[in-house]
């Protein structure tokens, strides 16, 4: 067994991943699953579900198809599906039944592209890794498959590689960054993949620098960067300090072709804090925070880059795991979602910062937007509260 | 206009009731009222429900129990690649589980344990696992569950889940002076004839829901006759009558006067009664009905099979009191199967709809028409804030239940609600952190 817990959540899974990453793009999704997968991603981990309609879908897989490894009804379904809908393209994926009776994604795909005459894309899901896996996946094929050559690239041109609701789930928090962005000389070529069609990332390559805001967008800012030459850096731009690095880390990355990793600063000797939470926005949490001077650790239970883990961070993933990093690193103040409360050491304080990959709609209205300085209001509304400096 | 492959709806003549529509991909749409085995494993009252499976299905029971603010009733093992193949998923259930007691620190009179569809295609020896828990654990009733929405078409969770949340049950002595209500989700109305019949005759009428302790939830085994009115609950009618001797009882929850006088009469049969009056009860329930209808008048009515469990009878009764069925969103008849053909030969034109065809994407963005829907996703397929808003059947049955039906129709033409709140609640009926 990998985890066992006896309160907290586990996170969203890699079907949810997919699903979000490809949720504005005009195509459909189709999950081989017989349904709880696609209602736990519809009900908890996709916000958008209620007011904007994309073409996600279960097959519905029954215990005779799964015994039968009958692939056919999948395929068929799903061309029928196309046919009534049509997508701009499919993407099929599984889940944990599909995986154990040995599903060929590959082959299904080409057999429904064959039958639909549209794009489609296996995803090799199978609901036991995390939403970022999944998410990476799809956006790399995206980026793959529709991502074009250019002559031309724009000044400062910027793609956001890696938005999700998953990870940024206050709706305005993608937009501040593309405000941010903007403020600071650069402009936004594309954001994969909340806000822009698939014809406006089909320009991505007329960017000059990638900017990777989660581990979700790390894998298609690698390809980008080894296919198209265009670097990358991972970070997101939270707080005064940390986000005027992640400005001189892009006009750097423009200049010397190289990719940057400033979500990996660490060094503070102040207040011991630990983050819990995403591999690149953790990162660049604990990162401001040793700009402003506090000894800030990054536990990251999600997929995660070797290279994205500063010194005295921590992979711990399972229950005990966290709990006994949390142990080891004495915080006097962790930040972390709501609902790892239970957890946490009694002598530390708990900053709440709910993350909807973990706690869903729980606290759907307290979603924070962190960019630039509001991250340092933010948190000095928590010195106010606990009278501290 | 583009002709569909698998087209969404289609007239009640021309369709078959045992399954309406061409099965292929499905649609969920963003309506959450309808229980999931975890609501139901809360009615256990101090059990503890532990959950095995993958990431994926993990997270939406862990949810579940986060929404309704009992996460901590709720563990959770995350089963990977490695343990279906490593020969180690038994021994690691038990010691997943085992961790997970220790870790509680105090044992709960029972824990269900539910397992995954995984599980059962990887041949998991779940026998040895409860034997082996229960060795280690003997002061702990560990109960087999299971989350295999795979195996939906032999039975359904819900009707599994039911019936397995009764297991904890021991055998005691017969008490003549008890009977159960078995399978229900919520307290079944205390204006039901149904339930006033039991307790007017002196009898004392046990229901998991009413058990607010885990001794109340075993004194269950101690009655005469187990009684329930939801098809979901053969199943436990099934099991408890093999396992505890139980004799059973099954009154479906009818909108059909005879059907409900036909209900009553074997009720009082079976447990030595005489059958009383209903006439006001029955005139109360006609009197309701056409008041609604004086009211609403020529709206068109939309039901759908969530709401209730017969909604082609509920169909039947609304038309024949001249209100205005027009939509019904179910894929087949199941036990309503004569009402269905009732409706089939007199009101042949009345719309089907499936509830999940992938077609149904942007029906909510094209109702033409203002509609009074009964239940949650006749509210949404047809966007109408004039709305009954309860699932099967919401605890109301009988007379009473006619009554109540007609004067929530009425209610929900009068008193418009904002429907989107409502529809994401999910668990209708359960405490929610989304209403804080």
């Amino acid at each position: 067994m990998k985890q066992t817990a006896k309160i907290i959540p586990c996170y969203a899974a890699d079907t949810s991943g997919v699903c979000a990453a490809l949720y504005e793009l005009g195509g459909m999704v189709a999950v081989h699953d017989a349904s709880g997968v696609n209602s736990t991603y519809a009900t908890h981990d996709e916000p958008r579900w209620e007011t904007v309609q994309s073409m996600i879908y279960v097959s519905g897989l029954t215990e005779l198809d799964a015994i039968l490894g009958n692939d056919e009804k999948f395929i068929a379904d799903v061309a029928a599906a196309a046919a009534d809908q049509k997508p701009a393209f499919i993407a099929v994926c599984g889940s944990p039944m599909p995986m154990m009776i040995g599903v060929d994604f590959d082959a299904v795909a080409m057999e429904i592209e064959q039958r639909s005459g549209i794009r489609t894309f296996p995803l090799h899901t199978n609901g036991m890794h995390s939403y970022s896996e999944g998410a990476s996946e799809a956006l790399l094929a995206i980026a793959e498959a529709y991502v074009l050559p250019q002559t031309e690239r724009i000044p400062d041109g910027v793609n956001i590689l890696g938005a999700l609701p998953l990870d940024f789930g206050n709706p305005q928090e993608i937009n501040s960054i593309r405000t941010w962005l903007g403020e600071n000389g650069f402009s936004v070529i594309s954001c994969f993949a909340m806000g822009d069609s698939l014809d406006t990332l089909a320009q991505a390559g007329k960017a000059q620098v990638n900017l990777a805001v989660s581990y979700s967008g790390l894998a298609a800012a690698e390809y980008l960067y080894n296919c198209f030459g265009i670097p990358y850096v991972c970070g997101v731009p939270v707080g005064t300090a940390f986000s005027q690095e992640i400005a001189a880390a892009l006009r750097d990355a423009i200049e010397n072709g190289q990719p940057a990793f400033p979500c990996t600063i660490r060094g503070g000797s102040g207040r011991k804090i630990a983050v819990i939470g995403e591999n690149i926005i953790g990162g660049s949490i604990a990162a401001e925070l040793a700009d402003l001077g506090y000894d800030a650790k990054l536990i990251c239970p999600l997929p995660h880059a070797e290279n994205l883990l500063a010194a005295g961070d921590s992979d711990a993933a399972a229950e005990e795991e966290i709990e006994q990093a949390l142990a080891e690193m004495q915080p006097d103040l962790v930040i972390a979602d709501p609902l790892y409360r239970f957890i946490l050491p009694k002598t530390a304080k708990h900053l709440e910062l709910p993350h909807y990959a973990f706690s869903g709609r729980c606290f759907e209205t307290k979603m924070q937007n962190l960019i630039g300085a509001r991250f340092d209001k933010w948190m000095q509304n928590q010195k106010d509260k606990e009278g501290t400096s | 206009m583009q002709q569909l492959e698998k087209p969404p709806v289609c007239r009640i003549a021309d369709a078959d009731p045992n399954g309406a529509f061409a099965s292929g991909l499905e649609y969920n749409p963003p309506v959450r009222g309808m229980w999931n085995i975890v609501h139901m494993g809360m009615l256990v009252p101090e059990a503890h429900q532990v959950y095995a499976c993958a990431q994926g299905c993990l997270r939406g029971v862990i949810l579940t129990a986060a929404e309704t603010n009992q996460l901590d009733r709720l563990s959770w093992i995350s089963l990977t690649e490695e343990d279906m193949f490593n020969g180690t998923l038994e021994s690691s259930l038990v010691e997943g589980v085992s961790e997970i007691i220790e870790k509680l620190g105090f044992h709960p009179p029972m824990i269900p344990l539910f397992l995954s569809c995984m599980h059962l295609f990887a041949g998991c020896d779940f026998d040895g696992v409860l034997d082996d828990l229960s060795a280690r654990y003997p002061d702990i009733t560990f109960v087999d569950c299971y989350m295999t929405p795979t195996m939906r078409t032999t039975i359904t969770p819900v009707a599994q889940c039911s019936r397995q949340l009764y297991m904890g049950l021991k055998p005691l002595p017969v008490n003549p002076q008890s009977v159960n209500l078995i399978g229900c989700d919520r307290p079944t109305d205390e204006n039901a004839e149904l339930v006033s019949i039991i307790r007017n005759a002196g009898l004392t009428l046990r229901d998991l829901p009413l058990c607010k302790t885990y001794d109340e939830y075993l004194k269950m085994a101690e009655s005469k006759l187990n009684i329930a009115y939801l098809p979901t609950a053969h199943a436990a009618l099934d099991a408890l009558e093999e396992k505890l001797g139980i004799p059973q009882l099954y009154l479906p929850a009818r909108f059909d006067f005879d059907g409900l006088r036909d209900n009553y009469r074997l009720l009082c049969d079976t447990l030595g009664l005489p059958l009383p009056d209903l006439t006001a009860d029955e005139q109360a329930a006609d009197a309701a009905l056409r008041n609604a209808k004086q009211i609403i008048g020529e709206m068109t009515v939309a039901i759908d099979y969530t709401a209730v469990t017969r909604p082609f009878e509920l169909a039947k009764l609304l038309c024949s009191y001249g209100f205005q069925v027009k939509h019904i969103i179910a894929d087949a008849a199941g036990e309503d199967a004569d009402a269905f053909a009732w409706l089939q030969k007199h009101h042949p034109d009345i719309q089907l709809w499936s509830p999940t065809n992938v077609n149904m994407l942007h029906q909510h963005e094209q109702a033409d028409e203002p509609v009074l829907a009964v239940g949650q996703k006749a509210a949404y397929y047809f966007a109408t804030d004039r709305f009954v808003n309860f699932v099967v059947n919401g605890g109301y049955y009988g007379f009473a239940g006619i009554r109540a039906v007609a004067e929530l129709m009425q209610d929900a033409f009068l008193n418009p609600k904002d429907r989107r709140p409502l529809l994401r609640h999910k668990g209708y009926g359960c405490d929610s952190c989304l209403l804080a």
